[in-house]
Order: structure tokens, then C-alpha cells, then sequence
């Protein structure tokens, strides 16, 4: 395999296949390395892939792609142990095109999707581990892969090698990740029929629901669960900072069977059969822990660059979007033939100008925030749901009483310049 | 519906390697530093188990997470990847 690439890519998610495709589309010879069976055998999400980021690679692909349903509503459920309060939007311009986003089922999707870039034209390897860069008076000039006579070589070497990207680390472009930058998530999948689903869920054939689970779903931690609507299944999960879970010496799994039988979420789920139990890390470190990008002869893209948005679970839409740009780059840099890291650079200048950079840099106290006061999701979700229980029972007693009862009960803990204070600082990070 | 760890670990499709891709650098750290063993608890394959005087690591239901390796407070689990094709089979999402 001693051949020469213009680019070999390792890793083919959401941002090594997009880098691939681009790449390939526009005429360079691509290597994308794939340490699985197939793509897609590695790789693990909860389920939401938004539309845009993808259409500006293949447009509309969701003709011929392998998605689940259009989500056409959006709920929110703040959890008490057997209480909730809830909130959504629901719009039926999501169940037309062009969409907002989909839920998909990775294994499927992925290998749609490498398919999609090997019609492009890139090579791609299945059952093969990228060991290490091979660094050349200090260039990346290839990799070395767990083949026999596995070197190969390429101008650039785009890593795409996910939340544990050890060839990022090996360059030195960033330390071991910390237990608060990476999220821990289990899930399964529940073989629902379809119609149970369309009934449970409130929809038609061809329309999704996404629900994000707070508060009690985590024993009050930092961190989510989540039930997502297939065509004939549902995946239901959850996940803490790994801090977290440390922290309060929870087993995941635990975790993941208290959500499916909280009394709230239970019946949604009701005589389901499990097909599939999966792990993954989330990389959540944010804006802060975004590493170096771009050296010579390499670009870092996707969650190996820790580019997702956790508050608005977005990852894989951000890491299609990195690929694509890394592969422009390379593109332009091919032009000259330079593609050291001063050339490179336009790579990471591009994405803080692009909705990534932007969006990182927005939420970039949020996960600190929130995991160094944990009374939002330990306290005041509880609290919201007994100030629902007792403004909504009907007991006699005259409302403003109620209405006193409840300020007094908001308020004990932290006073009312405490709880004025949280507020603001809740709306800080997130502003 | 799958209820215990074991009966989710079941429904998972795993193409062995006959070397692990998992190593505790050295059980006397495990035994002498470590009282918690938190990777005993957080893992979500439960790969890790204290067997009293060592740590024993069922890496064949390991979901190549990384967890461990990041969790460690010693810094005393070498995590690779398993080789090409190796490892867990995810066959959904």
C-alpha cells in the first residue's frame, strides 16, 4: 500500500466521509480509512441529524438516504420523580421539505453515506486502525496503519478519528481529554411497531418526535436523556459529564434502566423489545477545549476537534460541515502545491468564522456553569413541579396564598437575591 | 425488554481479537492507590472487575468508549483501538 494520496482521511463519520466526498468530488485522490466492519459499526449517536449542513454536501439527500423520520416536533421534559412539566413546539412546515432535521440510525446512515464518497471517487478501507501520524522533518506525510506494510502517504492527513482520537493526542495538539470534557452516554434501541409509535407520540406516518429529558433522568446531574422516534423504533438514552458519573458513582446502565422506567417515560415505551445496547463518549468540553486544528501536512475536523454543540445537540451537522471545509482547503491548497501549516491555517480561521466557531463560542460557560452549580437541574426542577402541583391542586386554599407558598419555597434555599442571581447566571452562559 | 447489563451485553454483536486491547499497567497501583475503583463502576460494559489482589478486564464486551482511559485517576489503563475489524459490531445506531 506504499501508494501516494492527495489526501487520506482517517475515520469515516459524519466528518471524514464529507472531507472524503468533497475532496474526491473535486478531483483529488482520496485514501478514507475506516477501522470498523463498515462505517457506521463504530459509531453511535442519539439520533438527530439536521438537514442543512448535509444538503450543502448532497443536496437533497434525504430522497435517497437512509433516515428514519423528519422531526416535526420538539418536546422538552423537566422531570420530578412523578412529575414532570413539559414544553414543546410542534410545525408541520418540519414535515415538508426541505426539513428541519431527521432522526437516523447511524450504522445504516454512515454507510450510506461512505458509499456516497466512494461514488466520488475516494478509496475506502474497511478493518484497518490508523496506528500513527508518520512525522517527517516535522510534517505529517502519512500514516501508519495496522495492515502489513501499512504505510501510506498523502499531502495531507485529515484526522476524522472521533472523541478518542489518538492521533490528534499523539502529535500533541491536545492533552488526554478530562472527565468534564467528555460526556458518557448509553442507549438502547426499542423495537416499537410503528403504529404504537404513531399513537403514543401523537403523529402521522413520516413524522418524528425528539424529547430531551431533564432533571430526574440524571438524579439532578449535569447531563440529559432523550427518546428519539424511528419508523419502528424508538432509542432511548442518557448521559452525564463522566465527572459526573464519577462523581456519584453511577453505573450507566443504571441510569439508563431508571429512565426507561420512570413512571413518566414508561409508557411511552411499554412492551417494547430491546435490539441494540450502546456506549459512546460525547466530547462537551466546548469552545475551551477545542485543540490545535491544523499542522502541517494535518487538519483535525469533527469530534475529534471536540466541535459539538451540546445544548443543542448538535455534533454530527458541525463535523459534515468541518470535513467539507477541511477538503476546501485542501483544494486550494493543492493549487500551489503548499500545504504547510501557514497555508492550512485558513482551515481554523474559517471555522471560528463559520457557525461552528460562533456557536462554541456562545455556550462557552454553559457546561461549566451548570456542572459547578448543579442546583439547577437538583433543585429547581423539583421545585417548578411542587410550584405546578400546588398552584394546580384545588384544595381551598385562596390562590394568592398559593402564590405566596410558592415564592416562600422558591426562596429558602437562596434567598431572593440567590435565585436572582442563579437566573442571571444561567442567562449569562447561555446568552 | 433488556433489563440487566447482561441481557443488553447479549444483543450486541462482538468479532473477538484473541489480544486484548485493554491493559492495566500495574495491578499493585490498582491495589494500593486506587480505593474507589470508580472504572468498576462507570463503566458501561462493566469490562472492569477487582478481583481482590488484581484487576480483571473482560475487554471482549468492551465498547471501545474510552471512558476508562480518560476516567482512570492514575492514568494506569492502556487503551488502544482493537485491531482493524475487531471489537464491537454496531449493526443499528
Amino acid at each position: 500500500m506504499s501508494e501516494k494520496f492527495d489526501v487520506i482521511v482517517v475515520g469515516a463519520g459524519p466528518a471524514g466521509t464529507s472531507c472524503a466526498y468533497t475532496a474526491a468530488k473535486n478531483g483529488l485522490k482520496v485514501l478514507l480509512i475506516e477501522r470498523g466492519e463498515y462505517p457506521g459499526s463504530k459509531n453511535v449517536m442519539g439520533g438527530i441529524l439536521y438537514r442543512k449542513q448535509l444538503e450543502e454536501i448532497i443536496p437533497e439527500f434525504w430522497k435517497e438516504a437512509p433516515i428514519e423520520r423528519p422531526v416535526v416536533e420538539q418536546r422538552f421534559w423537566f422531570l420530578d420523580k412523578e412529575s414532570m412539566i413539559t414544553t414543546s413546539y410542534k410545525g408541520l412546515e418540519w414535515a415538508k421539505e426541505p426539513y428541519n432535521n431527521f432522526t437516523v440510525l447511524r450504522a445504516k446512515f454512515d454507510k450510506w453515506f461512505a458509499d456516497k464518497a466512494v461514488e466520488q471517487g475516494a478509496l475506502l478501507i474497511n478493518e484497518t486502525v490508523a496506528t500513527e501520524c508518520i512525522v517527517e522533518d516535522g510534517k505529517v506525510v502519512g500514516v501508519r496503519t495496522d495492515r502489513p506494510d501499512g504505510d501510506v502517504y498523502a499531502d495531507v492527513v485529515v484526522l476524522a478519528d472521533g472523541v478518542n482520537s489518538l492521533l490528534a493526542k499523539q502529535l500533541g495538539f491536545h492533552k488526554e481529554w478530562k472527565p468534564n470534557e467528555v460526556a458518557l452516554t448509553v442507549m438502547e434501541v426499542l423495537k416499537l411497531p410503528s403504529k404504537t409509535i404513531n399513537e403514543r407520540f401523537n403523529v402521522k406516518d413520516g413524522q418524528g418526535v425528539s424529547v430531551e429529558i431533564f432533571g430526574d433522568a440524571t438524579h439532578g446531574i449535569l447531563g440529559t436523556g432523550f427518546l428519539y422516534t424511528n419508523k419502528d423504533s424508538v432509542n432511548i438514552g442518557v448521559g452525564t459529564t463522566l465527572s459526573g458519573m464519577m462523581k456519584k458513582k453511577l453505573k450507566p446502565y443504571e441510569l439508563l434502566e431508571h429512565v426507561k422506567q420512570h413512571p413518566m417515560i414508561q409508557p411511552y415505551i411499554e412492551g417494547s423489545e430491546t435490539q441494540e445496547y450502546l456506549a459512546h463518549l460525547i466530547p462537551e468540553g466546548g469552545f475551551n477545549s477545542v485543540p490545535k486544528l491544523v499542522g502541517n501536512g494535518v487538519i483535525v475536523t469533527g469530534d475529534a476537534a471536540q466541535f459539538v454543540n451540546a445544548i443543542h445537540r448538535e455534533g454530527s451537522n458541525m463535523a459534515m460541515s468541518s470535513g467539507k471545509i477541511a477538503a476546501e482547503t485542501i483544494v486550494k491548497a493543492k493549487e500551489t502545491g503548499d500545504f504547510s501549516e501557514k497555508t492550512l491555517d485558513s482551515y481554523r480561521t474559517e471555522i471560528y468564522d463559520s457557525f461552528i466557531g460562533k456557536d462554541l463560542k456562545k455556550y462557552k460557560d454553559a457546561a461549566h456553569t451548570f456542572e459547578e452549580n448543579p442546583q439547577y437541574f437538583q433543585e429547581y426542577v423539583p421545585l417548578m413541579n411542587q410550584a405546578m402541583n400546588t398552584f394546580f391542586t384545588v384544595d381551598g386554599t385562596p390562590k394568592w396564598e398559593k402564590q405566596k407558598k410558592i415564592i416562600a419555597k422558591m426562596t429558602a434555599g437562596r434567598g431572593k437575591i440567590g435565585l436572582a442571581k442563579d437566573m442571571y447566571k444561567a442567562w449569562k452562559a447561555v446568552k | 425488554m433488556a433489563k440487566t447489563l447482561e441481557d443488553k451485553q447479549y444483543l450486541i454483536r462482538f468479532n473477538c481479537d484473541q489480544k486484548s486491547h485493554l491493559e492495566v499497567k500495574d495491578h499493585q497501583i490498582c491495589a494500593t492507590q486506587c480505593p474507589d475503583k470508580d472504572c468498576t463502576i462507570f463503566c458501561p460494559a462493566e469490562v472492569y472487575k477487582w478481583e481482590g489482589d488484581r484487576m480483571f478486564v473482560g475487554f471482549e464486551g468492551c465498547h471501545e468508549c474510552g471512558s476508562c482511559r480518560i476516567g482512570c485517576p492514575h492514568e494506569n489503563i492502556k487503551w488502544e483501538y482493537p485491531k482493524g475489524g475487531h471489537g464491537i459490531v454496531f449493526r443499528l445506531a
